[in-house]
């Protein structure tokens, strides 16, 4: 590195670098580089926003020069006209209903079984010997390749998508959660024994509480399996449903609508991660915030 | 008579390798009231006899007596301080502070005197409403001894419960214990592998020796009381200190030998 005085770096003899305080100023940017700093909260917030206007942009370009034909890639203007007609004209709102209320009777069955087994099987080791090598098994075996049995089943209706989404979440979901009861520190548990707990206070007052945290960050993960799987669910099958929309659409080539289908999907995600967040924040004030 | 004793303990773990004596034949006596610090290198078993002595773990052989009789578990009549910050994350201060109180269903007003009389004593009343997270290690270190202390323990085990406080920090909680043990005259048995802290702080320092753990020698700290700063220059204290550590490393080179 060439010895010139400017240079921050620079600390060969020479003139000392003028009065700038004990460390070398850095630039804004070069700080904002380094790993792990932190960050204004506007500039966050611009650059989540420019991401989205990039991938909008790009959209656009290739939209409305004709690099991709329309009934390819539709303009952005002409999808988001396609939404609001779906909304306004064409009843999509029963559709986003009917996916909205599959999802939550799904989610719910799987999460009021899986958080009292997985906090069981983390807590006590007959029930881990029991329960984990079945769940571990079927946890491997894609919740879509139940389809075909669960239509035979059940055949096509709420009770088939609800099926599919309790067996991508429960068996999963019971695994995590006993990760997280496992990982309350034995140091808890000792502690309260020590103050003279029985084992059943033990349980409720300290391992219990000690997993909240965790079940509810579990369930915000687990929430966004459940609409990948309700989705393919309504893509095998399904007389309603944003994916039984989506399917319509493209045997008819409606690009605008599968592109506005999708863009839906996202929103409710967002929406429900936000629920989830905001759980957390609001029932859990003394952990430090999560992120992901 | 002793507070709290161990008769013949024994303590085996079998392990990959064959069996690990981590604890062998150890009997040790610490009198009502006394401060005992147990001192040795890390692996010697000290923090297992600990555990031991609390009821958290059931020795392979031999038996711990509070007050002449046996021990059955853990129980109340035992407090325990880890090393770790154990406070009760989702509980503010105050709450965990009468958590054992609570467990016992005792009454609110009983629960808030209680609380009440530790939190000024510990110096945490403006925190009684913070989450752990909040203070400092020190500070909950000293939430921690709270907790114990307000079920109103027989005897106060430690395991190293300054370990994670920088030295600073360490100096005024070692100081901060000496106040609160003369205040409420507990029994304690501190473990520790800082042997200027055991020296400080104890009436006796019982010297372990690892692989297979034994006690390997009983000093008593005759240093008067209330010690100082003074007291860590004194030729008294680094006469102490030189015997003990020459006692841990001549049973190192033994068991590496």
């Amino acid at each position: 590195m060439a010895s010139d005085p400017a240079s921050p770096q620079a600390t060969a003899p020479g003139p000392p670098p003028p009065a700038a305080g004990p460390a070398p100023r850095r630039s804004r940017l070069d700080r904002y580089l380094a790993p792990k700093e932190p960050i204004p909260r506007t500039l966050a917030f611009v650059l989540g926003v420019s991401c989205f206007a990039l991938v909008i942009g790009i959209w656009a370009l290739l939209s409305y020069t004709g690099q991709v034909r329309s009934y390819f890639l539709p303009t952005p203007v002409t999808t988001a006209r396609t939404l609001y007609d779906m909304f306004a004209h064409q009843g999509f709102i029963h559709d986003v209903w009917a996916s909205t209320y599959r999802i939550m009777l799904g989610f719910l069955i799987a999460a009021a079984i899986a958080v009292p087994l997985g906090i069981a099987i983390g807590a006590f080791r007959v029930v881990q010997a029991f329960f984990e090598p079945l769940i571990a098994a079927v946890r491997y075996m894609p919740a879509s390749a139940f389809i075909p049995l669960l239509i035979i089943w059940l055949g096509i209706a709420n009770g088939e998508k609800i099926a599919v989404i309790w067996i991508g979440v429960f068996f999963p979901l019971a695994l995590l959660i006993a990760d997280v009861s496992a990982n309350v520190p034995k140091e808890f548990l000792n502690i309260a024994y020590t103050l003279g707990a029985s084992r059943w206070q033990v349980f409720w007052r300290v391992l219990v509480p000690a997993c909240w945290p965790g079940v509810v960050d579990n369930l915000r993960i687990a929430v966004g399996w459940a609409w990948t799987y309700l989705i393919v669910a309504e893509l095998v099958a399904a007389n309603t449903g944003i994916g039984h929309v989506i399917l319509s659409a493209s045997r008819f080539l409606q690009t605008d609508q599968i592109i506005a289908g999708i863009i839906t999907i996202g929103i409710l995600g967002l929406l429900t991660d936000a629920i989830f967040r905001w759980l957390h924040r609001t029932l859990f004030p003394y952990t430090e915030r999560v992120s992901r | 008579m002793s507070a709290i004793a161990a008769h013949d303990v024994s303590m085996v773990f079998p392990t990959r390798r064959g069996e690990v004596r981590a604890i062998d034949h150890v009997s040790m006596e610490i009198p009502d009231a006394s401060f005992a610090c147990i001192v040795g290198a890390s692996g010697c078993g000290k923090s297992t006899l600990l555990n031991i002595m609390a009821g958290l773990v059931e020795p392979t052989s031999g038996s711990v007596t509070v007050d002449g009789s046996p021990i059955r578990g853990a129980g109340a009549d035992r407090g325990m301080v880890f090393q770790s910050y154990t406070l009760y994350p989702w509980l503010k201060v105050r709450e965990n502070i009468e958590f054992g109180l609570a467990l016992k269903g005792a009454s609110k007003r009983e629960r808030r005197r209680v609380s009440d009389s530790l939190l000024g004593e510990m110096g945490l009343r403006e925190f009684e409403r913070a989450y752990p997270r909040e203070l400092s290690g020190g500070m909950q270190q000293r939430a921690a001894i709270a907790r114990a202390l307000a079920n109103d323990p027989k005897v106060l085990l430690m395991d190293e419960p300054f370990g994670a406080l920088d030295a600073l920090t360490r100096a005024s909680a070692q100081r901060f214990l000496t106040e609160v043990w003369e205040q409420h005259r507990r029994t304690i048995a501190f473990v520790t592998h800082d042997i200027e802290e055991a020296i400080f702080l104890g009436d006796t320092v019982f010297v372990m020796s690892p692989r297979p753990g034994r006690i390997r020698e009983v000093i008593a700290v005759e240093l008067p009381r209330p010690r100082t700063l003074d007291d860590l220059g004194s030729p008294a204290f680094a006469d102490l200190k030189r015997r003990i550590l020459s006692l841990i490393l001549e049973s190192d080179g033994a068991a590496a030998a």
